[in-house]
């Protein structure tokens, strides 16, 4: 059995990460990753390409890429086994069950030979979490209700939705084994404004309803001040500052951050928008030292070493050069 | 760096060698493949006679070598008409308007109905059996392949929006043809190539064989084949040299064909 | 408004597709892309399109640019009627608007430099393609010289972008046509491209139609903005009056919909993206 008391990880977060990281072959992609999700939780986790946030994401789920590979330690509560070199049989028990996701394109995550319904009972038939078929169908019906799709949806195959609908029948999947966290990796970033706005809007409904902590992964900071509640900034796969979001996106303390937040604000009245010099490194090829020194205005000599982590756990910053701190 | 495909690497090999055979069988063969040698007739292989001898008493390595060079030619102008017509049909099919469109891959499909050794051994019939014609005949029945993976291609990349900003710019369809569509399926034309060569060294094996083929005393793979059939059960291995010999021709472009399709894959290609 | 000269006008312009039939009995489907548009961007003016998947904003800019027919209706450019002009006649065109497409992947030639990518509408249309003017080119849009000698793999997406324009400002167009020109940019390189497209469009004097499905770039972007919606322009006006006071119950929705920083951190929820707080009126 997979589900079992609490004896090895000492917090009572749902989610542990230590020391996470990413390789494949001589190239390191995501670089001593420390991460945790308290229960009921909504983190964000924030990037732009090559930031390392779908590795670290993925390396969570155990769904790396062969010629990838992942060290360190991930823990999640009622898991009695460490989820870094886990094999297949024993993810699997995990995945859908303690553990669910959500990804960008939900033509994947879809079985297009299985009518929808079928595929939401099975996936709690899979886990033993409803006694019996019938059970399972009439649950599923409860499930697509919860995301807004009529119960003749139970009978449509996949290529009959629309993209929101596939993505609210993925969530409906995602959520029916009361999973203890959801990953959502850009679950909306395909999608019409209109219809993220739905989505958005289901996915933080159903993981409050469940008290399930949520790890949501995107590129959008305005989507993320919306969703959750504390945000992980991800830069050349290093974690460059973290904290509560009222704070993060207000008064940034990491360069990267400071400069992010500048570059995306479109309210300003001014014809030009502040920027970041240069360009997103392709992965693997970010600087040693600090990962952002070569776009950062305030480098200097110091930043070729790597900077140490300010601040406490769950809220601080790795930068030579950080930001005031003043209050506004 | 990439990592070598196994499929290029091996198909590429043989297909190399198959050609150093043809290079060196100009210059050098153990004997003269021509050669009767009545004393010699049907001799096992020896040091003398590596593969043995045939009914003439003549080396059938050396047959097999000099063959070599009928089999990649005729591969050679074989894919040559079919890519020479076919290319261009596939552009065309994928540029026009709609109807005339149609009307190319009608025909097409037409033509790929119609079996290929029968439109070869009418060709021989019509314009008596040779090389050539059995040549010009294979290429003509390989067209509509290439027309179709060409079409598909050319078609893709009329969707891209550079080919979008060149008409914006005022570039007229011809020079969009050669500029834009022509080098962006260059990478299908090569892996279409190989396996139609493949395909046309069978059909000339078979058609020499049939009889409407290399006409004698033209060394040929088929004809060998074909002369073997009365020694079937006393002498096999005059079939079995020359039948391995085609095997491995029609494997080793096959595999290259297959090699140049992934590593030309761009799903499977990362960030050059 | 003023009496400044219109650069494109759009009257009634309305298209459809007829898509491949799908039984022998029933009449080939047809799909109405475009349901009677109209509009007018004046003459050095920055013009917003804002419109979710599907709803025509593509098919309108390429029927505005002369690469797709209208079923009916007419498209005015600079005073001259396309609608029906043959392509040996759409000269002026060419030489006049230029279009930045989204996809900086899709929107170059892998297999040509750069240097002949931004040379081509210049040999296309008969001016001296001078090294000199592709080196001009390349430092208005930022690269350095030597770009020209390379491949477009070997740049990043925003670099790409930045190609693109300068391919479009070749032959000294007085229209650029913009589309989605930053959706696949990451956020910190968005900014760069946004600046030198506002940069490019006030120091060449030109007028830009810019499309996009954020409502939130435009506004920053563009003096005014239409709304399509199912083929059809559901509400134009100024982009901050459209933004603040929409209109329209689509555009309400849209402009509720959108996630921004400022409100999130004001509190507001995702179900206050659901909830279109239109204005009476």
């Amino acid at each position: 059995m997979s589900v079992v008391a609490d004896v090895n990880v000492r917090t009572s977060d749902v989610l542990t990460v230590r020391g996470l990281t990413v390789t494949v072959r001589d190239k390191t992609l995501v670089s001593d990753v420390d991460l945790s999700v308290g229960p009921g939780e909504r983190v964000g986790l924030i990037g732009e390409s090559g930031s390392g946030k779908s590795l670290t994401a993925l390396s969570v789920l155990g769904l790396l890429p062969e010629d990838v590979t992942a060290s360190g330690s991930v823990r999640l509560t009622g898991v009695d086994h460490e989820l870094i070199g886990a094999d297949e049989r024993r993810m699997s028990r995990v995945r859908g069950r303690r553990l669910a996701m959500v990804f960008q394109e939900p033509m994947t995550a879809l079985n297009p030979t299985m009518r929808i319904g079928d595929q939401i009972a099975e996936a709690m038939l899979i886990h033993g979490t409803r006694p019996g078929r019938g059970a399972a169908r009439a649950a599923a019906v409860e499930l697509l209700e919860r995301v807004q799709l009529p119960p003749d949806t139970l009978r449509a195959y996949p290529h009959q939705l629309s993209g929101g609908q596939r993505q609210r029948v993925v969530l409906a999947l995602a959520l029916a084994n009361d999973p203890a966290l959801l990953i959502c990796d850009e679950p909306t970033t395909a999608l019409d404004v209109t219809v993220q706005a739905l989505v958005l809007d289901l996915i933080v409904k159903g993981v409050v309803a469940r008290a399930a902590a949520l790890l949501f992964i995107t590129h959008d900071l305005a989507v993320v001040a919306t969703v959750c509640e504390r945000v992980l900034v991800m830069y050349g796969g290093r974690v460059v500052e973290s904290g509560p979001v009222g704070e993060v996106f207000t008064r940034p303390r990491h360069r990267y951050t400071e400069g992010l937040l500048a570059a995306s604000d479109l309210e300003t009245t001014q014809r030009r928008l502040t920027t970041i010099p240069g360009n997103v490194p392709p992965a693997g090829q970010f600087p040693s030292g600090c990962v952002f020194r070569t776009r950062c205005r305030h480098a200097t000599e110091v930043c070729a070493t790597t900077p140490p982590w300010t601040g406490s756990e769950t809220t601080g910053f790795a930068c030579h050069h950080p930001a005031e701190a003043v209050d506004d | 760096m990439r990592r070598l495909n196994p499929s290029l690497v091996a198909g590429g090999l043989i297909v190399g060698l198959i050609v150093v055979m043809a290079l060196v069988s100009f210059v050098w063969t153990p004997y003269d493949a021509t050669l009767v040698d009545p004393v010699n007739r049907l001799a096992q292989p020896s040091w003398d006679h590596w593969f043995g001898t045939d009914k003439f008493g003549r080396d059938v390595l050396s047959q097999i070598m000099v063959g070599s060079r009928t089999t990649l030619f005729v591969g050679v102008v074989a894919v040559g008409v079919a890519a020479v017509i076919g290319v261009p049909l596939g552009i065309l099919a994928a540029m026009a308007r709609r109807w005339p469109a149609e009307i190319i891959m009608r025909t097409n499909d037409l033509l790929l109905a119609f079996p290929a050794l029968l439109l070869a051994i009418m060709f021989g019939a019509v314009f008596g059996a040779s090389t050539m014609t059995a040549m010009i005949a294979i290429g003509i029945a390989s067209v509509p392949s290439f027309a179709r993976v060409i079409r598909s291609g050319a078609l893709q990349v009329m969707r891209t929006e550079y080919v979008l900003a060149a008409r914006a710019a005022g570039r007229q369809p011809f020079p969009i043809a050669i500029r834009h569509v022509l080098p962006n399926v260059t990478s299908l034309i090569t892996v279409q190539a190989s396996v139609s060569f493949a395909i046309a060294v069978l059909a000339e094996a078979a058609l020499s064989f049939l009889g409407y083929g290399t006409p004698p005393p033209t060394p040929s793979w088929g004809r060998m084949l074909q002369e073997s059939q009365e020694f079937l059960f006393s002498a096999p291995r005059l079939a079995i040299f020359p039948g391995v010999a085609i095997a491995i021709a029609v494997l080793g472009f096959n595999l290259l064909g297959d090699g140049l399709r992934d590593r030309f894959d761009p799903k499977l290609e990362d960030r050059r | 408004m003023t009496d400044t000269p219109a650069a494109i006008q759009v009257v009634d312009v309305v298209r459809t597709y007829t898509r491949p039939r799908t039984s022998l009995l029933r009449p080939a489907p047809v799909v109405r892309a475009l349901r009677g548009v109209n509009l007018e961007v004046k003459e050095g003016e920055r013009f917003g399109i804002v419109g979710e998947s599907g709803c025509g904003k593509s098919t309108l800019l390429r029927i505005i640019a002369a690469l797709d027919h209208a079923t009916s209706g007419h498209v005015v450019v600079e005073g001259t009627d396309i609608t029906r002009l043959p392509e040996r006649r759409l000269r002026f065109l060419r030489e006049n608007l230029q279009l930045v497409f989204q996809d900086p992947m899709s929107s170059l030639d892998p297999r040509m430099r750069v240097r002949d990518i931004i040379a081509e509408p210049l040999v296309v249309q008969g001016h001296p393609a001078s090294g000199a003017r592709v080196r001009e080119l390349l430092e208005a849009v930022g690269l350095s010289a030597d770009a020209g000698d390379r491949y477009p793999h070997q740049f990043s997406g925003g670099q790409r972008q930045r190609i693109s324009i300068a391919r479009a400002l070749a032959p000294r167009p007085r229209i650029l046509i913009a589309d989605e020109p930053v959706s696949a940019l990451d956020v910190s390189v968005r900014a760069q491209v946004l600046n030198l497209i506002s940069d490019l469009v006030d120091e060449l004097n030109l007028t830009l139609v810019f499309v996009s499905h954020d409502l939130s770039v435009v506004k920053h972007v563009c003096d005014r903005v239409a709304v399509m919606n199912a083929g059809q322009i559901v509400e134009t006006g100024f982009t901050g009056d459209v933004y603040a006071a929409p209109q329209h119950p689509y555009t309400q929705r849209l402009v509720s919909a959108i996630p921004t920083l400022h409100r999130a951190l004001a509190g507001a929820t995702t179900t206050d993206l659901l909830a279109a707080k239109g204005e009476p009126g």
